[in-house]
């Protein structure tokens, strides 16, 4: 008998069942496949202005920034003004999301922007989340060329753009857009939900930022809701 | 049961344990801070959710569906990792798991692995076992790396390194990291931190093979679940050739709906966050396009004991989410910290966990440190009966005969009167009486014949008067007649007045 069948049979034994019942067989297919809801809170369910409002007062909560513009033709600039106003290099990298790529980054000066994944001594990333969760504040970003995850987690500062409308009320709504972007039991690699920058409180609970990633994490919501 | 886990136990010696560490001073110092910083961030967090209460309740439903559909859970589960080009490892054992786990690093030549913070891998000794067989384990929470250097155990599930001071971490930082300037300033956390980030981030980098632990797996999309605040466990499976999920079969969740619902109870119970920083879904190895992460993946499902203790009294502990609130509200917990327990899992959730996995007669001492005050249960997000299931416990151990003779024959004398109910009143009415005559003079002892282990710490009070027994009777008695009387104001006021007068029980 492999270790495989072994935890399974006695699992089954300690359960009382053979495994090939139909009903519990029907009772977890229809699980998965239906996926239901349980409690949501209402925390998020706000019109989509008050939404945002919510969002950006979660991210600041959980000791991050966040900047709202509505023409994404303003990022770069508002990408080196951050970067100057914290007195770092003026350097970035991003990968190949189509959102960045369209860029005008020459309107931000002298801003060097490598691309790809982290390598250990980038100092600040910019990113574009695949959706956020207003309840916690909470960005949500997928691993693939278009956002590597090193970028999420080796670079001192990340700089994330959400779009407006990707602003979700809950988790819920999250879940369900990824359904519907990857399909039905499928997801990329990796889903980094990012709530604030990294943080340790392992000495004496004292909260302390930057513990391995970011120290910084700043949130560029751009467009209307 | 693991002989490699239980060796390392000193539960079975948990009396002299909590001993020393009442009158360990930096102890002490370090363990004020878990009173007074986790109950009030929980309790904060969890007043500004006002469906705090019912995702408790879902919470422990969907743990309760999952375990009772497991078997197939698992199977759709392990169906979706391969679907995704990882590899699913079953272990029976925890010896099972590290040579699985040893396997991996061979074939891939690996010589340091980095590790996400993962209580199954303390369970089973994992570091031991790599270190002894030429493969070098570097734990990279910033709590877990300081335990690491001081070859201690974690003494709290999430807060590994709770027992220490930031003066004790300090010397240890200077006794390890000697390639750094003698004279550095390492006084404030702060500096600490930067100290640890800028150690482990050339081991991040350089590591071979990452292993994490795993909050959640589900079954959906065959993700594994890291909840973590410092990004390290991101670091330590995205950088390395491989990425190696060390996970117990109980772990499962159906969907990414029940996902969300356990994430919106665990970070507020275990750190008073809304969210902890960083949650990561990981499923499979690097797809293709993908410039970074890992080339393999693998998934080990550790048994050890968890599917037999689906039978029997303790299944409900497999609800457990390791969110460490009972241990955060356990007066016991307070007062000797997480070593004393004598193995990895601490607290109320150890007292109930330890036995199933090593065994009652090693870990008997445990489930009788309990004041059974019941803040665990009030407080466990999975609704986890832990008093019930500690009091399941002590039976166990009375049944097998494990308790101590002074026990059994204190017991025995408790029983014989309590077999008899009227002897029992005469007797207790007698000791009552007695005790409250001696002690009237100062309402108190500081010695009593057969309780020393009580007045050795503490006065024990004089007794005010009556037995609970005889004031109960007389209670009742009043009550039948007033509630037989016609209901009149006046009986009524009588009645109050007198209460009001009556001395309350000690």
């Amino acid at each position: 008998m492999t270790a495989r069948e072994l935890v399974l049979a006695t699992i089954r034994r300690s359960l009382g069942v053979t495994g090939a019942e139909a009903t519990r067989q029907l009772e977890v297919a229809t699980r998965l496949a239906g996926h239901p809801q349980g409690v949501v809170p209402q925390r998020g369910q706000l019109p989509p202005a008050a939404r945002l409002d919510l969002f950006a007062g979660m991210v600041k909560a959980a000791a991050g920034t966040v900047e709202r513009m509505a023409d994404p033709a303003d990022i770069p600039a508002a990408v080196a003004a951050f970067l100057r106003a914290h007195n770092l290099a003026p350097a970035i990298r991003h990968g190949a999301d189509p959102l960045l790529a369209s860029m005008p980054w020459e309107r931000a000066g002298t801003l060097e922007i490598r691309h790809g994944a982290a390598d250990g001594s980038d100092l600040a990333a910019v990113s574009h989340a695949f959706a956020a969760v207003a309840e916690t504040g909470t960005l949500v970003l997928t691993s693939g060329a278009d956002n590597p995850t090193t970028l999420n987690f080796l670079p001192d500062v990340h700089i994330v753009v959400v779009s407006a409308p990707d602003v979700a009320s809950d988790f819920e709504t999250v879940m369900a857009r990824l359904r519907s972007r990857f399909g039905a039991g499928a997801m990329p690699r990796t889903v980094n939900m990012i709530t604030g920058p990294s943080r340790s409180a392992d000495i004496e609970q004292t909260l302390i930022l930057g513990a391995h990633g970011p120290r910084k994490l700043h949130v560029i919501v751009v467009g209307e809701p | 049961m693991t002989d490699v886990a239980a060796h390392a136990a000193t539960s079975p010696r948990f009396k002299d344990n909590a001993k020393a560490a009442l009158a360990d001073a930096d102890l002490q110092n370090a363990l004020k801070f878990v009173e007074v910083n986790f109950i009030a961030r929980r309790r904060e967090v969890a007043d500004k959710l006002p469906e705090f209460e019912a995702l408790r309740d879902s919470a422990r439903d969907i743990k309760d569906h999952t375990l009772a559909h497991l078997d197939l859970y698992l199977e759709a589960y392990e169906k979706r990792v391969v679907a995704h080009g990882g590899h699913v490892h079953y272990a029976v054992t925890g010896e099972d798991a590290q040579r699985i786990i040893l396997d991996i690093c061979r074939k891939l030549g690996a010589r340091t692995v980095t590790k996400g913070k993962s209580m199954v891998a303390e369970e089973i000794g994992l570091n031991d076992f790599l270190a002894a067989n030429g493969v070098t384990p570097i734990e990279t929470d910033l709590g877990e790396y300081i335990i690491q250097l001081r070859h201690e155990m974690p003494s709290h599930i999430i807060a590994p390194a709770v027992h220490l001071t930031k003066a004790q971490i300090e010397s240890d930082f200077r006794r390890v990291h000697t390639h750094l300037p003698a004279n550095r300033n390492l006084v404030e956390p702060v500096s600490l931190l930067a100290e640890a980030r800028g150690v482990l981030r050339e081991k991040f980098l350089a590591a071979d093979v990452g292993i994490t632990g795993a909050n959640f797996l589900v079954a959906e999309t065959g993700a594994s679940v890291i909840v973590t605040n410092e990004g390290n466990g991101d670091l330590t499976q995205t950088l390395p050739r491989a990425h190696v999920v060390l996970a117990s079969i109980e772990k499962l969740v159906p969907t990414l709906e029940d996902l969300s619902q356990l994430l919106r109870v665990l970070a507020r119970s275990a750190t008073g966050q809304e969210m902890s920083v960083y949650t990561t879904l990981s499923a499979g190895p690097r797809r293709p396009g993908d410039p970074d992460g890992p080339s393999e993946y693998h998934v080990v499902l550790l048994d050890n004991g968890r599917s037999s203790m689906l039978a029997g009294p303790f299944r409900d502990m497999l609800r457990c989410i390791r969110c460490g609130a009972c241990m955060n509200h356990c007066p016991i917990y307070h007062a000797v910290g997480g070593h004393a327990y004598g193995w990895v899992y601490p607290g109320p959730m150890g007292a109930v966990l330890t036995p199933s996995l090593i065994g009652i007669d090693k870990a008997g001492h445990l489930p009788n440190a309990s004041t059974f005050c019941g803040r665990c249960e009030e407080v466990c997000p999975v609704r986890i009966p832990l008093p019930r299931m500690m009091r399941t416990w002590r039976e166990r151990e009375f049944e097998q005969h494990l308790s101590p003779a002074t026990v059994r024959a204190g017991l025995a004398f408790w029983g014989f009167f309590a077999r008899r109910p009227r002897l029992y009143g005469i007797a207790t009415a007698m000791a009552a009486w007695l005790l409250a005559r001696a002690g009237r003079a100062r309402g108190r002892f500081s010695w009593l014949p057969f309780a020393s282990g009580w007045t050795r710490h503490r006065d024990f009070p004089a007794p005010q008067g009556g037995t609970f027994q005889a004031q109960w009777n007389r209670e009742r008695g009043r009550l039948a007649r007033t509630l037989s009387a016609p209901a009149s104001e006046a009986g009524l006021g009588r009645r109050t007045r007198r209460d009001a007068r009556a001395p309350g029980p000690p």
